[in-house]
């Protein structure tokens, strides 16, 4: 089970790039497919056919483009650029702490998208989606933090080769992760901006004035975002690829699991849970590493 | 050496001339431009001169300074005093007082054996802050043309003293020269007291009751600064016989270690950290050019300054480890406090501390890492700082107020200036733009030296992207199906030009980054360290990659947006299917209502009265923990 990274390491920059582009939504979507098909059977229901997001997702760009001023979709378009172009990085094998970054940055723009239509929903979804960015982002910092202090380097090529399973210096950064990984899957009990439920109290939060091809985007945005989150998942076991891949697909359905089993929780809970899991879980397993060096 | 005379005479003379020339000739506007012009020139002229150049040390020796600096200090000692006591407040009296025997005493026994080689002395560093004093400060001066006039207009009950205030803004930027190119310790103590004074006078320019206050806070915490550099001072030649910054730095440890605290203490208390913060927020009430002076180029760019001078001395010690925890502090809490406030002033000074909080952290690391993203830090900050407080200034008067609620559909209103705010605040937290290269670049700076540095990054860069997003998503809001007054052509042409000057400038930042960074920014550390960062070239090309496609993208998605777009059916947004027009209702039993969108401040929990203290307690302790460890 080296194929994975043998090809990897066949393949030049620019090929993973386009590798990631190409086949990232097509995984997302898969994801996004086996997700509504799983929660239906944990609900007792049938369910869509798995290829269904891909439809959804052909017919809204085939629908009628409404907005409510023409500057909204331009900031929804850069979300998916920069989304695409952080998860590009990652598999390309660059920055950790880069990627991070730019994908803060992707996250910025949706949000500025839904500030700029000025809509009361959208409006009550971005301020969420902003307390929810704010609830993350220490966390996903120090995941590059420790991968660094683990292995020496940022570099998601050399973090991925490291011989020693990262899990094992890391768990404590693990757990955490793990945690706030449900705000970025837009999970239950952290669905707070958005959520694909239909039991929103602000409507479609973040996603309330955006419909058609503009919608479209956000939910490919979104896929492309999921693969790039498992691929940090992977990281943690990059030793043993087929463990790792078991690994990030298990950590997917617990989303899923979690995602059916809670209620929605405001946003002084979600704040302050993620970050005193973080100061509790995390930042001991950084501080031990520091002094083990 | 006449280009650094020339800096520290030239804005003086200009400042005589403000003050002597009447009000509304239209020769002193040319005279301040072309003064402007100059201010920034000669800084240029200096890093072109000394490219690839290592320190270069002058002895510029003249008697006349000498017997002229104790007399002006003692001038300013004594109208220190006689203002104390006339508003009867008797503690910068104290203070005064101390300092000036411990000064004076000095000057009378010890100063008459002092020899100082070289007085003056010029690098890369001193450089990059000429160009920031030279160059923003200039253009916030320019930019007071316009302000004045206005401010006066809507304080009709403040005296108009616009020769005088236009007086202490040349004299402090003269003085602000004078510190960073100055290697006599006494010489650099010198401007840091007219530094004071002048925050003082501008501060309570208003000369109203709440003005008078902040200026004495902002007083007595400088002098407190002021009393421990005069002690640090005294103590220093004392022990050592050496009165030079560039020898002090050569000298045994055990000997300097806590005349360079006391340094440092005063440092910190100019650049408002934590316990000192207060003033700094308290200065918002002085016109807005002041505001801007101080959080840019001035002030507080003057203690981060000697703060990274003085930081080679403290390190591998205990009190480098406290001074990081120090500046530790100071950038989580504000950041913190910052995402509570409404006043977008308040909100950009506590976005100033938490900056600076980070710049005093590097300096405790201070490796050659941590030393270049203090530069970068420094160099970005005071860029887009200047740019937001001076758009703050032209909203408060335009849209009347200074609340960032009132700033909905700002980009309806005043669609030039909103995009000036939007480039100032771009280069303050959106990545790839400066300040985001700096953050990443300390990131990793911390990360091997201080692990507790880097968890406290994380947490206060997340508070940071909150308090700004949110902020510029009230700018961008656009009010459905309906048409604004736009309010921004009574904006003077003065404003405009400045603004438009440090919008372009802090584009050109960010382009002239790789420039910045491998020209000026590297040889200096390698001259102090011995060895640059080593940066790392793909990320450097994935940054100016993404800069260049961001510039090209932005206009073109702009373009795009609003010609080609116009097949798209426009409709009112949702508003829970009781809409009458796009922005107002139907409410419950038939009422109408108009919808009104307000942001989250979260008081309860990042409220100033909260935190603040929280800050200012933890501080006080890591200052004594400085203070103890560096006199044992």
């Amino acid at each position: 089970m080296n194929i994975i990274p043998e090809t990897y390491q066949s393949l030049s920059l620019v090929e993973r790039m386009v590798a990631f582009v190409v086949l990232a939504p097509l995984l997302g979507g898969l994801l996004a497919g086996i997700d509504r098909k799983l929660s239906a059977r944990l609900q007792g229901r049938y369910g869509p056919p798995v290829r269904q997001p891909f439809f959804d997702a052909l017919k809204l760009f085939q629908k009628e483009r409404v907005v409510v001023n023409r500057a909204q979709n331009f900031p929804i378009f850069l979300f998916l650029l920069f989304t695409v172009f952080s998860g590009a990085l990652f598999f390309a094998g660059a920055d950790l702490l880069l990627t991070v970054f730019c994908l803060a940055v992707a996250g910025t723009f949706l949000v500025l998208g839904a500030f700029c239509v000025g809509s009361p929903f959208s409006h009550l979804g971005a301020e969420r989606e902003v307390i929810q960015m704010m609830a993350y982002e220490p966390m996903v910092i120090l995941v590059a933090v420790g991968m660094y202090q683990v292995t020496g380097s940022f570099k998601v090529a050399d973090i991925a080769q490291h011989q020693v399973p990262l899990l094992f210096h890391l768990p404590g950064v693990f757990a955490g992760f793990l945690f706030i990984l449900t705000i970025k899957f837009r999970k239950s009990p952290f669905d707070l901006s958005m959520s694909h439920h239909a039991h929103q109290e602000i409507v479609r939060g973040l996603t309330t004035e955006f419909s058609g091809p503009a919608l479209a985007l956000i939910e490919i945005a979104h896929w492309y975002e999921n693969v790039l989150l498992l691929g940090i998942v992977y990281l943690f076991l990059g030793s043993n690829p087929l463990l790792a891949v078991v690994m990030a697909l298990l950590v997917y359905f617990l989303e899923i699991f979690i995602d059916m089993n809670y209620a929605r929780f405001k946003w002084q809970l979600t704040l302050l849970s993620s970050w005193l899991i973080t100061a509790v879980v995390a930042v001991p397993n950084i501080i031990v590493l520091s002094t083990l060096r | 050496m006449y280009p650094l005379i020339f800096l520290v005479l030239f804005p003086l003379l200009i400042a005589f001339l403000a003050l002597a020339l009447p009000r509304g000739l239209l020769i002193k506007k040319v005279i301040g431009v072309l003064a402007n012009a100059v201010l920034c020139g000669v800084p240029v002229y200096l890093l072109a001169a000394h490219l690839g150049q290592e320190a270069t040390y002058y002895q510029a020796e003249s008697h006349l300074v000498d017997a002229a600096m104790p007399l002006i200090e003692v001038v300013i000692a004594v109208y220190l005093i006689y203002v104390s006591v006339r508003s009867r407040r008797y503690l910068p009296v104290l203070l005064v007082v101390l300092q000036s025997v411990a000064i004076l005493a000095f000057e009378l026994t010890g100063g008459h054996t002092l020899e100082v080689e070289h007085n003056l002395f010029v690098d890369q560093f001193s450089i990059i802050m000429a160009l920031i004093v030279g160059c923003i400060g200039g253009a916030i001066c320019l930019f007071a043309f316009g302000y004045m006039p206005e401010f006066h207009h809507h304080y009709q009950e403040v005296p108009d003293r616009r020769r005088y205030f236009a007086f202490l803004l040349y004299l402090f930027l003269a003085a602000m020269f004078g510190i960073v190119f100055s290697n006599n310790l006494m010489w650099i103590y010198f401007f840091w007291e007219i530094t004071t004074l002048c925050s003082f006078l501008l501060i309570g320019y208003k000369n109203d009751k709440p003005s008078q206050d902040s200026a004495f806070k902002a007083l007595n915490m400088n002098l407190i600064g002021g009393v421990a550099f005069a002690v640090g001072l005294v103590y220093l030649y004392n022990a050592s016989h050496v009165m030079e910054l560039d020898k002090v730095l050569g000298l045994d440890k055990g000997m300097v270690l806590l005349p360079a605290v006391c340094i440092v203490f005063a440092g910190l208390a100019k650049s408002a950290q934590f316990p000192f913060s207060s003033w700094l927020t308290g200065a918002m009430v002085a016109p807005t050019p002041v505001s801007a002076l101080l959080h840019s180029s001035t002030m507080v760019k003057a203690g981060v300054y000697i703060i990274l001078r003085l930081a080679p001395v403290l390190q591998n010690t205990a009190a480098s480890k406290v001074l990081t925890m120090i500046g530790g502090v100071s950038f989580l809490i504000t950041a913190l406090i910052a995402v509570s406030q409404r006043n977008a002033k308040k909100v950009l000074a506590y976005s100033t501390i938490s900056n600076l909080g980070l710049i005093v952290a590097c300096a405790g690391v201070n490796t050659d890492a941590a030393v270049w993203s203090a530069l970068v830090l420094i160099i970005f900050h005071a860029v887009a700082k200047s740019l937001l407080f001076l758009c703050v200034g032209v909203i408060e008067y335009k849209v009347g107020s200074r609340d960032i609620e009132d700033m909905d559909y700002l980009i309806m209103r005043m669609p030039k200036l909103a995009t000036c705010m939007l480039i100032g605040m771009a280069g303050m937290y959106i990545a790839p733009f400066g300040m985001v290269i700096a953050k990443f670049a300390t990131l990793k700076a911390f990360v091997n030296e201080s692990p507790v540095m880097t968890v406290i990054l994380a947490y206060g860069s997340a508070a940071t992207l909150f308090f700004w997003v949110k902020w510029m998503g009230k700018v961008m809001s656009i009010k459905g199906g309906a048409s604004l007054e736009v309010v921004e052509d009574r904006v003077s042409r003065w404003e405009w030009t400045t603004l438009g000057i440090l919008a372009a400038a802090t584009v050109a930042v960010c382009v002239a980054f790789p420039f910045i960074a491998f020209q000026v920014i590297n040889p200096y550390l390698r001259e102090v360290f011995g060895q640059a960062p080593i940066v790392d070239t793909f990320n450097v090309y994935v940054i100016l990659i993404l800069m260049i496609s961001l510039w090209i993208v932005l206009p073109l998605g702009l373009l795009y947006y609003r010609t080609l777009g116009k097949g798209i059916r426009t409709v009112a947004t949702y508003l829970g299917g009781g809409n009458i027009d796009d922005v107002s209702y139907e409410g419950a039993m038939g009422k109408a209502g108009e919808i009104e969108i307000k942001s989250y401040y979260m008081e309860k929990y990042f409220g100033e009265n909260v935190l603040f203290p929280v800050g200012v307690y933890l501080a006080l302790t890591f200052v004594f923990i400085m203070f103890g460890v560096a006199a044992l």
